[in-house]
């Protein structure tokens, strides 16, 4: 199995009589409340997925990744997991005191055992992690609103938030012990935020033709508009799987996260988190994470290259299209046709049929899956 | 404050042969392809080890089976 990012699989979650008593504490101590995105970045440290984060990163690690793109023990990260809050919140906490963190409906979430408060550069933030400070880019858009002081330290969950995907959660342990269980040695990863179509499934199919099994693992959690909502992701490629591929060889399960729509930076980020659930590769493709044009279409492939530790490995896939003379989905490599020949495969343009009512073409999308698709009444987030 | 860098000596002959492979390539420095070289030998030297109890797993397990991930 292949180790955890950083060597050990952190487990920070409160149990039994730890929780009882962070339970107990939490009422006596100053309250900070989370957005759903931050709850999830704390629930990932809590369980493992942000191996070896055991909190959110102290002001060392943060320039570090902004320069290094590395901790500072020169361990591989590249996307900041900070915790923001304005000035007059942050006079009010204490490095070596502990903070409640609860959500927005203040359920209690976890204790922040705080260590550092410290300050930081908004624009400088935006054009290391996202290659721009335009503000159209959602990432910069959220670090632009960010607020002045970021917060440091390790946190201690005291309970998972409960949402309407548990049943397609699993933490990094839980997946270890699934690939356990099925006999996989090697595992791909394929990451996603869209339903799929043939390309997609041509992708996993090739990657699962060199591996044991395939971890499709759909990104949950807060994406900009016009995505798919995440529970039509889910329900589409249930019946996807059920359908198409063999049972001993696919699982699927969630990451809840936010997308950063970081490109090269998220691509490395996300091969890091499958690491950490168990998987020995990660299907790479065109404009991995990418938003717009602002990177060029294969850098979150090139990205690679300066991450010879990075330990899980990037299986690269061209852009690809159905060929109508071979019959089957092609790329740049394997096959002669002229484009006159090719079907692309829009995302656009598979919308815009769904939307109208019109199952589209079997070469873009299987019927079975359109047809789920169509069992929503707003798929898309608005 | 910390440094960054610090310095490393390699003999003068593998400097050579290093710059020699180098050379019209995109690694930019000898500096730079002897970290990269150091940082991949180093992750390959970490073996995995089993992170749970048996108790743990078969928790585990339980939960897996009442999701149907496993029968």
């Amino acid at each position: 199995m292949i180790q955890p990012h950083g060597g050990k699989l952190i487990e920070r979650v409160l149990t039994g009589a730890k929780k009882d008593e962070a339970l107990d504490k939490a009422k006596r101590l100053p309250r900070l409340k989370l957005d759903p995105e931050s709850v999830s970045d704390v629930e990932n440290m809590a369980t493992g997925v942000y191996s070896p984060l055991e909190g959110f990163l102290g002001e060392k690690d943060f320039r570090n990744v902004l320069n290094q793109m590395r901790l500072a023990d020169d361990l591989p990260w590249t996307v900041p997991i900070v915790l923001d809050v304005d000035k007059a919140t942050a006079d009010g906490f204490k490095p070596g005191g502990e903070i409640l963190l609860v959500n927005e409906e203040d359920r209690p979430v976890a204790i922040l055992n705080l260590e550092e408060k410290y300050t930081y550069d908004k624009a400088e933030f935006a054009q290391k992690v996202f290659g721009t400070t335009d503000r159209a880019h959602p990432g910069v858009a959220k670090v632009m609103d960010m607020k002045d002081v970021l917060l440091s330290g390790k946190i201690d969950l005291i309970e998972l938030v409960p949402t309407p995907f548990d049943r397609w959660k699993l933490s990094p342990r839980e997946t270890r012990v699934l690939f356990k269980e099925k006999g996989w040695k090697t595992v791909v990863a394929f990451q996603t935020r869209n339903t799929p179509h043939i390309g997609h499934e041509y992708v996993q199919k090739t990657a699962l033709t060199f591996t044991d099994g395939i971890f499709v693992n759909p990104v949950i959690g807060k994406k900009k508009k016009g995505d798919f909502k995440d529970e039509v992701i889910l329900a589409s490629y249930e019946e996807l799987i059920r359908n198409y591929y063999l049972k001993e060889r696919a699982v699927m399960a969630i990451l809840q996260m936010e997308m950063r729509y970081a490109g090269p930076r998220e691509a490395i980020h996300h091969a890091i988190l499958r690491k950490n659930f168990g998987c020995t590769h990660i299907i790479i493709g065109r404009d991995h994470a990418g938003v717009g044009t602002y990177y060029h279409p294969y850098a979150a492939q090139e990205i690679f290259d300066k991450f010879p530790d990075l330990g899980i490995i990037p299986l690269f896939f061209r852009a690809f299209s159905f060929c109508k003379k071979c019959g089957s989905v092609v790329n740049e490599k394997t096959c002669p046709h002229p484009s006159s020949e090719h079907i692309q495969f829009s995302g656009t343009k598979i919308r815009d049929l769904l939307v109208q009512g019109i199952i589209p073409p079997a070469e873009l999308i299987r019927p079975e899956v359109a047809k789920i698709i169509m069992q929503f009444k707003e798929p898309f987030n608005e | 404050m910390d440094k960054e860098f610090t310095t490393v000596s390699i003999p003068t002959s593998l400097h050579k042969k290093v710059e020699e492979a180098i050379h019209g390539t995109e690694i930019g420095s000898v500096s730079a392809y002897i970290v990269k070289v150091v940082r991949e030998s180093l992750s390959k030297e970490q073996e995995a080890k089993e992170v749970f109890s048996r108790e743990d797993e078969e928790k585990v397990k339980e939960r897996l089976k009442a999701l149907g991930y496993i029968d």
